[in-house]
């Protein structure tokens, strides 16, 4: 009889799954049940992540789960190594903060909220977890789909227009998803990714060309999830456009797909060396991409618009520093990752509280006054200064707190992630001189936190500082704490800065060592050739 | 065999590709379902292609896999199928969705600017 503890790896995935799909019998009306159901099961997904983090720190080898039992290449498996960890300790964050904050008043405005919710929570977990391709893609669809039911949450026509066009560009890349993982398939016999790994040095080299198609068009699928520039146009509208708690658990969808190439393509071309499969493609996306964010941002014109373009340029960020293909650098790109996304998620969830009470003529006469240069101003200056209420300050605060993640100023996490990504990427070339792609990246990351701050001040002070813009509603208690409680999170990474990038350390170091990945998966058979015929 | 296979997936995938990039919503959902027939007859074909060799095995025997088809792309194929059924559910519901709101079939919402 197996204890309970011995399912942790999967509780993660079944207990939103049950709880959502138990939520669906009951009335629309009872929102206070619903409420309470999802919160308490939220709450259970945090506190089994922390056990994960624990656990897989704890353990020599990576945590592994047999559904069903069946040995090991046959059965699919749930593996989790640290950084499956840490992006299920990310969501679990991130889902209860979105919650809290969605239970002020956006889980009403449309029907089966929480169970979507829910459900999306499953989808994430999974595809965090699992071990086996195809069910990869499985849990991709399951979140996919979970994220279209929320992308429209609240209807309205910017929602549904934002929505086909995010729908229709993820089934396009879900029908490229199976083209690819069938043509890995037909080559190497297997979809469990420790026997991929295992399988993939021994192949035949008139195999190549087909493995690496498949992989290619599977790195496709994922820079689409991440939003790198050809691929990405879909995302500032959706994200723009979704219910703020909805947009801010959508921060971390846009990392399943870098988490999926980190992963995969780590074990599966991890003998070729450090650098990534398509890294010199990785890095012109993620520069292009990164430059693409940091304009659009620039041009926004309103906040929303602004928020999705910094998730562009954050997935651009991870991208490029990835494809340098420097074992070094992907613990601070970890942290940068955790970084950014709690930074994006609250400040789209501090744009709503802010723009609530605005008043859109007041906005469009300040944009008005601005671009043609009106100067009567001038009795703006007398007097000891402008009046600001407690809550208008302190929301200020929060901006500024965001600003300065966002853009990697000091003292926050943003300021230590990018400090120890240019560090790192300055200090690994070692006596030889550093090549020009490094002073690209470096250039690239040091312009795009100047171009973030720029539109991200410009928004602030048009939102907080213009006399004009000083309707603040009311904001509730469960709205604020979501709000300071995942500043809290950056803080403590601020604070506690060595503790967490000596994980992150040990994260990529995890990573980088494959073997021991296969070796939890599949302890008992040596390494194969591949099966000839059949199949 | 083969190219009769080859030759369906082709027609499927280049009709399917072409109606996606089409402006009215009904264009892109028929050709994201001629693409996920492609798709799935893909997948199917990846197991290599065996007539007259269904993947059951007789009760009781030692077999010889490679005589059997591939049983493993034929579930493949098969959750394919249901989650794209799933998703032209979802898709249809937009679309209907956007017809009613925005007052046109138009991708965008909106006929473009002459």
């Amino acid at each position: 009889m197996t204890r309970w503890s011995d399912h942790l790896l999967i509780a993660p995935v079944i207990l939103p799954l049950l709880a959502g799909a138990a939520l669906l019998l009951f009335n629309e009306r009872r929102r206070q049940l619903k409420s309470a159901v999802s919160m308490v099961t939220v709450t259970a997904l945090l506190i089994c992540a922390v056990l994960l983090i624990l656990r897989t720190d704890a353990a020599p080898q990576a945590l592994v789960y047999r559904l069903g039992d069946w040995p090991a290449p046959f059965a699919i498996v749930f593996v989790a190594d640290r950084l499956s960890a840490v992006m299920v300790l990310l969501t679990a964050i991130l889902a209860i903060t979105s919650l809290l904050f969605s239970l002020a008043r956006w889980h009403s405005v449309g029907a089966h909220f929480h169970s979507l919710f829910l459900f999306l929570l499953a989808g994430l977990n999974g595809a965090f977890l699992t071990g086996d391709l195809f069910n990869l893609f499985v849990f991709f669809e399951l979140l996919l789909a979970a994220s279209y039911g929320l992308a429209l949450h609240g209807s309205g026509i910017l929602r549904v227009r934002a929505g086909l066009h995010y729908i229709a560009v993820n089934l396009a890349a879900s029908l490229l998803f199976l083209i690819g993982v069938s043509l890995i398939y037909n080559v190497a016999g297997t979809l469990n990714m420790a026997d991929l790994a295992q399988r993939i040095p021994h192949l035949p080299a008139a195999d190549r060309p087909l493995l690496e198609a498949g992989a290619a068009l599977l790195g496709i699928v994922f820079l689409v999830k991440a939003g790198i520039w050809p691929l990405g146009f879909w995302l500032p509208p959706t994200y723009s456009a979704a219910a703020p708690p909805i947009a801010a658990m959508f921060s971390i969808m846009s990392k399943v797909g870098i988490y999926a190439i980190l992963r995969l393509w780590l074990l599966l071309f991890g003998d070729g060396g450090d650098a990534l499969f398509g890294h010199p493609l990785l890095l012109a996306g993620g520069i292009a991409t990164i430059l693409f964010g940091a304009m659009g941002a620039l041009a926004s014109q309103d906040m929303p618009r602004l928020a999705s373009f910094c998730v562009l340029v954050s997935s651009g960020t991870v991208l490029s520093v990835l494809a340098m293909g420097q074992s070094g650098l992907t613990g601070p790109v970890l942290f940068y990752l955790v970084s950014s996304t709690v930074a994006i998620a609250v400040f789209f969830m501090l744009i709503e509280v802010i723009e609530r009470g605005r008043d859109p003529v007041a906005e469009m006469l300040a944009v008005t006054r601005e671009f043609y240069g009106e100067e009567d101003e001038k009795e703006e200056e007398e007097g000891a200064g402008v009046a600001f209420t407690a809550t208008l300050a302190a929301l200020g605060l929060c901006f500024v707190a965001c600003t300065v993640m966002i853009a990697g100023l000091p003292p926050l996490s943003g300021f230590i992630a990018k400090f120890a990504i240019l560090t790192t990427l300055l200090n690994a070339a070692g006596p030889a001189p550093v090549s020009w792609t490094t002073w690209l990246v470096f250039a690239t990351m040091i312009a795009s936190g100047l171009l973030m701050l720029i539109a991200m001040v410009r928004a602030g002070i048009r939102t907080v500082w213009l006399p004009e813009a000083h309707i603040v509603s009311r904001v509730r208690l469960v709205e604020i704490v979501p709000i300071i409680a995942l500043l809290l999170v950056s803080v403590t990474m601020t604070v506690r800065a060595e503790p967490v990038m000596r994980y992150m350390q040990a994260t990529a170091g995890a990573l980088h060592d494959s073997e021991n990945y296969i070796r939890s998966v599949l302890p008992e058979r040596p390494a194969q050739k591949a099966k000839g015929g059949g199949s | 065999m083969e190219l009769v296979l080859s030759i369906a997936i082709g027609v499927l995938a280049g009709s399917g590709v072409w109606l996606i990039l089409r402006p009215r919503t009904f264009q892109v959902i028929m050709g994201l379902m001629l693409l996920s027939y492609a798709v799935n007859l893909f997948i199917l074909g990846m197991g290599r292609l065996r007539v007259g060799a269904p993947a059951i095995v007789p009760k009781g025997q030692t077999i010889d896999p490679s005589q059997f088809a591939d049983p493993l792309p034929q579930s493949l194929v098969l959750t394919a199928i249901v989650i794209g059924f799933a998703t032209t559910a979802l898709f249809l519901v937009v679309l209907i969705a956007s017809r009613g709101l925005t007052g046109t079939d138009h991708v965008d919402g909106r006929e473009r600017e002459p």
